[in-house]
C-alpha cells in the first residue's frame, strides 16, 4: 500500500460524513427527541469504525446501501407486519389516555364568571412558526403563576419568564413566542387546541386569552367507565372503543390503537362481508396477470417473428416505432387510455371509431376488458423485445439442420425455435406475472379498481390485492391500517411463493457461489 | 394441437427458398400488411396524445385523430395554470440524483457480493431477493411517518422535498439492482484484479481504478434504467409531494387532469409529449444497451 493523497481524500469524505452526522443529532437533540440521537450517534460510531480502519473490507462496501435498506425498506417492512397484528386506523390511531383526554377536552365548556388566564402563543424555539407545534404560555390572573399548556396537560413554567404590562407573556426559555400577525394566520389551530387539566380543559378565547372551562364528560380511573354528567350515560371501553354500559346509542368518537393478535387475518379468511370480498379478487388477482402475461407474449412473440425476418426493409425503423408505447410514461399512456375508453361517443376515441356504445369503464366485464387490452398495449413491446433478443439467439445452424431435414417454416417455428425461445424468456415471463400481479398503478389509473356495483363501495369489481389495500390503507375515507397490512402480507406470501417457484425452475440462483 | 397436420399445408416456408428478384413472393404484400397493422395498433394511442396537444381548442370534447387546426394555445393553458417547468426541474433533479446514487450504492454492493468473501453472503442475497417481493406500496404508511417526524426536526429533508424523495428512493437501491451488478461483475475475468493486489494495490484501488472501468456499459444501462424509473414513478412522489411546486412530471399531470379532465386534455397532453421526450430520446438512442439491460440474466 502506498500512501497516496486519497488517504487525504478519504480522511476528508469521513470527516464532512461525522460533521453531517453530528449536525442532524444536534438537531434531534434540540427537538428532544432521544432515541433518534442515540441512532445518529451508533452511525457515526460505525462511519468511524468501518471507514477509519483497515478492518471489515466488505463493510465498507455494503454500508450505505444497507442503512438504506434497513431504515427505509426494512424497518417500514417490520413496521407494516407489526401493524398487521394491531386495529391501527381510523378512530384508533392513539393511545386509550390520549382517547380519554381527547374526548374530554371535545366536551369543554365555558363556565360563566371564571377568570380568563392572559396568553401568548408560542412555538419551540427553532421551530417554524408556520407549522410548529403551538405552546400556550398562560398566566393566571389570581396569583400571577406562570404555565405551559400542550395538549397533552400543562406545566408549570417559570425558566426566564418575562411578563408585560397585563400579564402576558413575553420571553421564556427555550420558546419562540408568535408576533400577532403570526398568531392571526393561525388562528385555526388556534380555536381546535385543548389543554387537558383535571375535570376539564383550557381553550382560546380570541387571540390573547384562554379560559379554564368544565369538561361534561368525566372519567372514573377506579371503574373504567368514562360518564357524561350531563346525561348521565356510561361508557364502557369494548374492543378498543368507548360504547354505551346500557348498550343503546352510538359508540363515542374516538377509540384507542391496541394489539387484536390475529384478528386482521382470522378476518379476511372469515368474515362473510370480508371474505367473499376478498376471495373475488383474488380470483381476478390470479386470473389478469395470466391473461396479461399469455396476451403480451403471443402479440410479441408474433411481431418478434415478423419483423426478424431478412425479407422485411428498414427493420431498425420499425422495430423502434414499435417499441414507442414502452417508452412512455406509464402515467401519461394509462390516463390516456382512459380517455379513449369514454363511453359517450363525443369523448370516447374507441366507441367512436367503432360506432359502438360499450360502457367500457363503467360495466364490470368490460372494464376487465379494458384493463387488459389496455395492458396488452403496454405490455407488448417489452415481450417484443425479449422475444426478438432470444430469436437472434438462436443459432442459424439449427434452422439450417432443420430445413436441410425438410421441415416447413411453421414446422421450424413451433418444434425448434419455440422451444428454445422459451428456455430463454421463461424467467421473464414468470417475473412478468410477479409484476402484474401487483400492477398497481395501471389499475389505479384508470379504473381505481371500480366499477363499484350496487351498495358496494370497498371491493370493486376490477380491484387486484394491492389497490384493495391501499384504498383500506390510505385512499379510503376510514383508514384501516391494520386489516391493510394483513392484506399485503398476504400478497408478499403469494408473490414469494410464485417467484420461488419461477426461480427454482431456472438455473439463476445457481450462480450464487 | 393439431398443428402438425396444418403445418404440412402451409405454404409460408420462411426459412427455404429466399427469393430472387424476379420471383415476386406473395406473401411479402401479407408480411408488409401486418407489420403496417402492428404499426397502428402500436402507434395510434401516441398520435392520439400529440393531435391533443396541438390541438389548440384544447377541451376532450373537440379532440379527434386529425385535428382541426394547429397551434400552441395548450402551451400556454399549461404553463399559466401550474408551474410546470419547476415539475421539469424537480423530475430531473430527482431521476439524475437518484439515479447516480443508487447506481453508486448498488454497484459498491455487488462489487462486494461478487468479489470479496465474508459470512451471510449467500444468506444476503438471497434475503435481497425476497425483500424485493414485499409489495412496496404498503409501506408507504410508514415511510410517510418516517419522514414526517424527519421533516418535522430537518425541513431540508422532510416530506415536499426533492431530498426527501430521493432519500426514500434510495431504500431500494441495494436490493434492486445487486443481481443484475453482480452477475456482470461475475464476468469480468478475477485474474485481473488478483494481479493488481499481487502488485501491491489496495482493494479500493483495485475497485476504482480496475474493475469499475471495465463494467462502465453496464453502469450506464443500469443507471439509466433507473433514470427511467425514476423520472416515470408517480405513486410515492404522489404520496410526497403535495406542494403544486415541488411535485414532478407525473404527480403534477395527473392532478391537472384530475381537476378538470374535460378542461384541461389539451394541456395534459402537451405536458405529456413534453414528459416523454427525454425518455423517448433516452429508449431510441440506447436502444440495445437497454434491451440487453433489461433481459440481461436469461437471454444470453
Amino acid at each position: 500500500m502506498t500512501k497516496s493523497p486519497w488517504i487525504v481524500v478519504k480522511w476528508v469524505a469521513i470527516t464532512a460524513a461525522l460533521a453531517l452526522l453530528v449536525w442532524i443529532g444536534g438537531k434531534f437533540a434540540a427537538a428532544g427527541s432521544l432515541w433518534a440521537v442515540v441512532g445518529v450517534s451508533f452511525i457515526a460510531m460505525c462511519v468511524l469504525a468501518i471507514y477509519g480502519t483497515t478492518r471489515a473490507v466488505p463493510m465498507k462496501y455494503l454500508f450505505p446501501g444497507l442503512f438504506f435498506l434497513i431504515a427505509l425498506q426494512i424497518w417500514p417492512i417490520v413496521f407494516t407486519v407489526m401493524t398487521s397484528f394491531t386495529n391501527y386506523g381510523d378512530g384508533h390511531m392513539g393511545t386509550k389516555d390520549e382517547s380519554i383526554k381527547y374526548l374530554i377536552a371535545q366536551t369543554v365548556k365555558e363556565v360563566e364568571g371564571t377568570p380568563r388566564y392572559a396568553m401568548s402563543v408560542a412555538v419551540k424555539a427553532g421551530g417554524d412558526v408556520a407549522t410548529g407545534d403551538i405552546t400556550l404560555l398562560l398566566t393566571d390572573p389570581k396569583d400571577g403563576a406562570t404555565y405551559a399548556g400542550t395538549p397533552n396537560g400543562l406545566a408549570s413554567l417559570t425558566d426566564g419568564v418575562e411578563k408585560g404590562p397585563t400579564g402576558k407573556i413575553t420571553a421564556a426559555t427555550g420558546y419562540q413566542i408568535l408576533i400577532a400577525r403570526e398568531v392571526n394566520a393561525r388562528s385555526k389551530d388556534l380555536s381546535d387546541i385543548v389543554v387537558p387539566t383535571e375535570g376539564g380543559g383550557i381553550k382560546t378565547s380570541g387571540l390573547s386569552e384562554a379560559f379554564v372551562g368544565k369538561a361534561s364528560l368525566q372519567y372514573d380511573a377506579a371503574a373504567d367507565r368514562l360518564i357524561d354528567t350531563a346525561t348521565g350515560k356510561r361508557y364502557m371501553p369494548h374492543n378498543a372503543l368507548w360504547v354505551p354500559e346500557d348498550g343503546q346509542g352510538q359508540s363515542l368518537t374516538s377509540g384507542w390503537q391496541e394489539n387484536v393478535g390475529l384478528r386482521n387475518y382470522t378476518d379476511a379468511l372469515t368474515n362473510e362481508t370480508l371474505r367473499n370480498g376478498f376471495v373475488k379478487i383474488l380470483v381476478w388477482n390470479l386470473i389478469f396477470p395470466l391473461i396479461s402475461v399469455l396476451s403480451t407474449f403471443l402479440l410479441g412473440m408474433g411481431f418478434a417473428l415478423l419483423f426478424n425476418d431478412d425479407r422485411i426493409k428498414g427493420k431498425g425503423l420499425w422495430r423502434s416505432l414499435l417499441i414507442l408505447p414502452y417508452a412512455l410514461p406509464g402515467f401519461v399512456t394509462a390516463l390516456v387510455w382512459r380517455q379513449m375508453f369514454n363511453q359517450d361517443q363525443n369523448f370516447g376515441l374507441i366507441n367512436k371509431t367503432f360506432g359502438m356504445t360499450i360502457d367500457w369503464l363503467g360495466d364490470p366485464t368490460w372494464a376487465k376488458v379494458a384493463i387488459l387490452i389496455t395492458n396488452l398495449w403496454l405490455g407488448f413491446p417489452y415481450m417484443f423485445l425479449i422475444c426478438t433478443g432470444a430469436l437472434q439467439a438462436v443459432p442459424t445452424d439449427v434452422k439450417e439442420a432443420a430445413k436441410i431435414d425438410g421441415a416447413s417454416g411453421f414446422r421450424t417455428i413451433r418444434s425448434i425455435i419455440m422451444p428454445l425461445v422459451l428456455v430463454a424468456v421463461g424467467p421473464l415471463l414468470v417475473a412478468s406475472y410477479a409484476f402484474n400481479f401487483n400492477n398497481f398503478a395501471l389499475i389505479f389509473l384508470l379504473t381505481n379498481g371500480g366499477p363499484f356495483e350496487g351498495n358496494q363501495t370497498q371491493v370493486g369489481s376490477t380491484d387486484l390485492l394491492i389497490t384493495y389495500a391501499f384504498r383500506l390503507a390510505i385512499g379510503g375515507t376510514t383508514p384501516n391500517f391494520g386489516f391493510a397490512a394483513a392484506i399485503s402480507m398476504f400478497i408478499f406470501v403469494i408473490v414469494a411463493l410464485i417467484s420461488l417457484q419461477g426461480f427454482r425452475r431456472t438455473a439463476s440462483l445457481e450462480d450464487v457461489n | 394441437m393439431t398443428a402438425t397436420v396444418t403445418s404440412a399445408a402451409t405454404p409460408a416456408h420462411s426459412f427455404d427458398a429466399p427469393p430472387t428478384a424476379k420471383r415476386r413472393d406473395p406473401w411479402q404484400i401479407v408480411r408488409y400488411l401486418a407489420i403496417g397493422a402492428a404499426l397502428i395498433f402500436a402507434l395510434f394511442p401516441i398520435w392520439f396524445i400529440v393531435a391533443a396537444a396541438v390541438n389548440p381548442s384544447g377541451n376532450l370534447n373537440t379532440t379527434q385523430l386529425i385535428p382541426d387546426a394547429f397551434g400552441m394555445a395548450n402551451y400556454g393553458d399549461l404553463t399559466n395554470a401550474r408551474p410546470f417547468w419547476s415539475w421539469y426541474k424537480n423530475t430531473l433533479i430527482i431521476a439524475g440524483l437518484g439515479s447516480i446514487a443508487a447506481v453508486f450504492i448498488g454497484v459498491c454492493a455487488a462489487y462486494a457480493f461478487s468479489r470479496l468473501r465474508f459470512q451471510g453472503r449467500r444468506p444476503g442475497l438471497m434475503t435481497l431477493l425476497l425483500i424485493q417481493m414485499f409489495p412496496s406500496l404498503l409501506t408507504f404508511v410508514a415511510l410517510f411517518r418516517i419522514f414526517t417526524d424527519l421533516g418535522d426536526v430537518i425541513p431540508q429533508f422532510g416530506l415536499n422535498t426533492s431530498i426527501g424523495l430521493i432519500l426514500a428512493y434510495l431504500g431500494g437501491a441495494m436490493g434492486g439492482n445487486v443481481w443484475l451488478l453482480k452477475g456482470y461483475f461475475d464476468t469480468v475475468p478475477k485474474e485481473l484484479d488478483e494481479a493488481a493486489k499481487v502488485d501491491g494495490a489496495s482493494h479500493a484501488r483495485v475497485f476504482f481504478t480496475i474493475t469499475l472501468p471495465l463494467i462502465t456499459p453496464i453502469l450506464v444501462t443500469v443507471g439509466m434504467i433507473q433514470f427511467i424509473g425514476l423520472f416515470n414513478e408517480f405513486l410515492l412522489a404522489s404520496v410526497f409531494l403535495k406542494d403544486v411546486d415541488a411535485q414532478t412530471l407525473g404527480v403534477g399531470l395527473n392532478a391537472l387532469l384530475t381537476a378538470d379532465r374535460n378542461k384541461y386534455f389539451g394541456a395534459f397532453c402537451f405536458g405529456a409529449v413534453l414528459a416523454s421526450a427525454p425518455i423517448v430520446l433516452i429508449y431510441l438512442s440506447f436502444q440495445k444497451q437497454l434491451i440487453g439491460g433489461l433481459t440481461a440474466g436469461s437471454v444470453k
